[in-house]
């Protein structure tokens, strides 16, 4: 069962937030006609397909094309080289600001491949089998260089290097010889070594996270036409169709209004759909051949060229009193960034000790290039990682002192008014009632088995806001169609329909969500960093506000009374004005004799949202672990989240559930596997193991709602929290069930047999 | 040399001409434009591309279009009756069971041949007959909730 533990405001009437309607796009996509990525075809359109380095490391000698150009019904045929040269320049797009340079190259590369997978050539043909045999004719000679894929050995002073002229950046000298250390950042405060000095009790680990992938089950998949006019049209799946163009433009030199981006139904992103793989490629191709190209990659190519999330070392050093006080922490998280700098240490940083109050801490980041496919966001980027070392750590700390876990961590949360570990001063968070949330449930009480333990962890994301475009027209029916720049990756039509709905009093199912192209609603970030519902939820908001106003100023101009006689109550506009007793008008009503009273009925509201508040997650699993083999069940699991206000309940527990579930397969199963060439060993759903169905319990989600008062309706971004803690939380679960702490994901069975053995 | 096919889908007859290495997944999305169907991985561990062939649940990404040859077909796009969705479309958009949606299709093909075969599954049944289709955003539980009010429903109506 899934509980809402809702604490509603006085005079809270509202009619359809946080009540659960059957989502607006669902019949298209349970009778699958909802168009993904790859469903969409155009006219005369060519087969684009990818060449692909065999090598983690090398120079690109030469590329000849000849042979593949001369194949007959090849059209198209594009390299690095054929991209304009870039400078290296950040640009903000994507799910943070990336390096437009390094994009380009991770497209396709220029004069290094820097991981097995990195693409080299593209071509264009009228046949998927032409395609093919065009890619096998280019000959592309190599010159293999010393390859690494680990991350402390990319570190090592003599490793081999990705870049000759990278030097290490956050020192407070600058180095003298060039290193895949890219940069080093540090969160510092009070004294560290005062700090243990006065600690009764210290516990130290090391642990280990592997590289592993977001697992969107649609492969990447985009159309592209340039015309011979230079207008071009992209239909993808992305995570954010403006960033697709702006991203498309930069890196082909082209005005971002001649580029047209439809986004497709998006078939899971996770973070790993906010940057462009293929579309410049296709677009390049598209320009070459005088043809639409289709870009569709296989699972082979996701694993091997797309995402992954960092694989990392952390190490935890944390101090505390014998009554569970915690006076010092020391964090030092060295994350791969794969092939160009950008793994999410940051913010794997920033998130480490969010929900702690300390006195004396140092965080140490290292962003760390390596032979292995350039990272992507995943799901609250960085946190997990460096959240599975300090809630291991918390843990051990917890079982040391012989306290309860939940007590220890309330004896150290943050409350309201506590600056954060990364900055900001905490207001309106909802954590120790979460805490309180769980501690209450009856899985904390319930009785464990024989080979089963309970573990507990607590994890932390910042949400995010940003900028956003949402309008609101209302038909001549009095019907309403809600437009926003958004992809739809898990509900968002629902709740953006829903709030338009609750504003102008409408019923839902009155509310028609579209999410428009770049060329038919103003500039919105991605769907990214648990921001949608917020931010764009706050345009939609604002949008219906808008246009309430308009209405009962149409409604005053029929009545001839004054405006503020005039109150919209539940679709209908009242009048006040005793003096002019009229029946109420419905919008419907208003709607259609709006030619007399100014013309159409619709509002746009552009806004940078601010005021994300903070989501914080608790979650709890019990595993047992069979002694003879080491495989691990997750026999109960129950997740608890401050949400701010659910708007659409069932969606929140369906994010809180699947955050939980992908969270479990990191701690488990999943991980990529190289060989001693640098190669993945493991690029399919066979061997890159992704929890099924008959591996799980039901997930309880306990939506836990302290509103935050900088959104109209309450919500917090929703996401990203349920996928931090579940590491800790079963390799906790783990440890004390067989009495022996676990340090290294994934806790695969010979691991847990080998850690029984040697306990 | 491109192959004659001729079979049934969704009751409906087909034919379509397939290159010899074309799977019945390519057959249905790009020969016959059934797009319900969706390619997830190409390999068989998914599950997104499922179909029921003479009433047998498989990946139509790991059959070739040719052994298609005589034999009748149903997909996704044959589930509803006209406009009137199947009980287990309709408890999916009720339960939530579906986010990014993408699996889903191959989930709904999977569930019928389920219950068609076993009217009252225990949830781990549920469980291990849904193993072979992977989703990624909803972690499973609403899924399985959807399947079992399903059947749950589907037997009322038998009694009723």
């Amino acid at each position: 069962m899934t509980d809402v533990l809702d604490r509603p405001e006085a005079g809270d009437t509202l009619r359809v937030v946080g009540t659960r309607p059957a989502r607006p796009d669902g019949v298209d996509k349970v009778t699958g006609r909802a168009t993904y990525g790859a469903d969409f075809t155009m006219a005369g359109q060519l087969v684009g397909k990818i060449l692909r380095s065999p090598h983690a490391h090398a120079r690109i000698v030469s590329i000849d094309t000849r042979k593949a150009r001369a194949l007959p019904g090849v059209k198209a045929i594009v390299i690095g080289t054929d991209f304009p040269d870039q400078a290296s320049e950040e640009l903000a797009g994507g799910e943070g600001a990336s390096n437009i340079r390094d994009i380009a190259l991770n497209c396709l590369a220029r004069d290094k491949v820097l991981y097995q997978g990195h693409a080299v050539a593209a071509v264009a043909a009228t046949s998927s089998s032409i395609a093919d045999a065009a890619l096998a004719l280019i000959d592309v000679k190599y010159e293999v260089l010393p390859h690494v894929t680990d991350v402390e050995a990319a570190m090592a002073p003599d490793a081999p290097l990705l870049d000759e002229t990278r030097f290490t950046t956050g020192l407070e000298t600058k180095p003298d010889k060039p290193s895949n250390i890219a940069s080093r950042m540090q969160l510092k405060r009070g004294d560290l070594a005062d700090g243990f000095a006065s600690a009764d009790v210290i516990v130290e680990g090391r642990y280990i996270t592997p590289a592993v992938h977001q697992g969107y089950i649609e492969p990447h998949a985009c159309v592209a036409s340039f015309g011979a006019d230079g207008q071009c049209q992209v239909w993808a799946s992305s995570q954010g169709q403006f960033m697709i163009r702006a991203y498309c433009a930069k890196i082909l030199n082209i005005e971002a209004s001649d580029i047209r981006v439809t986004p497709a139904e998006i078939g899971g992103g996770f973070g790993g759909k906010t940057t462009v793989y293929i579309e410049p490629v296709a677009l390049a191709l598209s320009k070459q051949a005088g043809a639409p190209v289709k870009i569709v990659m296989t699972r082979d190519e996701v694993f091997r060229a797309t995402g992954p999330t960092s694989g990392a070392v952390i190490e935890v050093k944390l101090g505390a009193k014998s009554d569970g006080t915690i006076v010092a922490a020391d964090v030092v998280l060295k994350y791969q960034a794969g092939a160009f700098p950008g793994s999410p240490v940051g913010a794997g940083a920033m998130t480490a000790l969010a929900c702690y109050n300390i006195p004396n801490f140092l965080i140490t980041g290292y962003d760390v290039v390596n032979n292995t496919p350039k990272v992507a966001a995943y799901r609250a980027p960085g946190a997990p990682i460096s959240a599975f070392g300090v809630e291991s750590a918390v843990d051990e700390l917890a079982e040391k002192l012989g306290m309860d876990p939940i007590a220890l961590r309330l004896k150290n949360a943050v409350h309201d008014g506590d600056k954060a570990a990364y900055g900001p001063t905490f207001k309106n968070i909802g954590y120790v009632e979460t805490l309180e949330a769980i501690a209450n449930h009856p899985h904390y009480k319930a009785p464990l088995g024989p080979n089963q333990g309970r573990g507990l962890a607590v994890g932390f994301w910042f949400n995010v806001g940003g900028e956003s475009t949402a309008a609101v027209n209302i038909v001549e029916d009095g019907s309403a169609v809600v437009i926003s720049g958004n992809p739809d990756i898990g509900g968002s039509r629902a709740s953006m329909a829903m709030m338009a709905a609750e504003v102008l009093g409408l019923p839902v199912e009155h509310v028609r969500p579209i999410v428009a192209d770049t060329a038919s609603i103003g500039f919105s970030m991605l769907t990214g960093g648990s921001r949608t519902t917020f931010a764009t939820g706050m345009a939609v908001t604002q949008a219906a506000q808008k246009v309430v106003e308009d209405l009962k100023r149409r409604a005053a101009e029929i009545w001839d009374v004054a405006v503020d006689k005039v109150e919209w109550v539940n679709g209908s506009a009242v009048c006040l004005d005793a003096a002019k007793a009229k029946p109420d008008l419905t919008l419907a009503a208003i709607a259609g004799q709006s030619a007399k009273t100014g013309g159409p009925i619709g509002a746009t509201i552009a806004l940078n949202a601010q005021g994300a508040g903070p989501g914080f997650g608790v979650h709890l699993c019990d595993v047992e672990v069979d002694p003879e083999t080491g495989h691990v069940s997750v026999v109960r699991y129950t997740a608890a989240q401050d949400v701010g206000k659910a708007i659409h309940p069932s969606y929140v527990e369906g994010q809180v559930q699947g955050g939980a579930v992908q969270g479990i397969g990191w701690a488990l199963n999943e991980e990529y596997v190289f060989d001693g060439k640098g190669a993945m060993e493991n690029p399919g759903f066979l061997d890159y193991r992704m929890p099924v169905a008959s591996d799980l319990p039901m997930i309880d989600a306990v939506l836990v709602e302290v509103a935050n008062p900088r959104h109209p309706f309450g919500a917090k971004g929703v996401g990203e929290v349920p996928i931090v803690p579940p590491l800790a939380a079963v390799g906790n679960a783990v440890s004390r069930a067989i009495g022996v702490r676990m340090h290294d994901l994934p806790l695969s069975p010979p691991r847990v047999r080998a850690a029984i053995d040697a306990g | 040399m491109k192959q004659h096919v001729t079979a049934t889908v969704n009751g409906d007859p087909v034919e379509f001409l397939s290159d010899p290495g074309m799977t019945l997944l390519d057959a249905l999305r790009d020969e016959l434009g059934l797009t319900g169907s969706k390619e997830g991985c190409g390999s068989g561990d998914c599950g997104a591309c499922s179909v029921v062939v003479d009433g047998r649940l498989v990946c139509s990404c790991l059959m070739l279009a040719a052994e298609a040859e005589g034999h009748r077909i149903e997909t996704i796009e044959g589930m509803a009756e006209g406009s009137v969705l199947h009980p287990l479309q309709r408890k999916f958009i009720e339960h939530a069971a579906l986010q990014c949606g993408f699996c889903t299709p191959g989930l709904l093909v999977a569930a019928k041949a389920l219950l068609d075969s076993n009217p009252d599954p225990s949830e781990t049944e549920v469980r291990y007959w849904l193993a072979g289709n992977l989703c990624r955003c909803t972690g499973y539980d609403k899924v399985i909730r959807a399947v079992m009010d399903a059947g749950a429903e589907m037997r009322q109506a038998r009694v009723a």
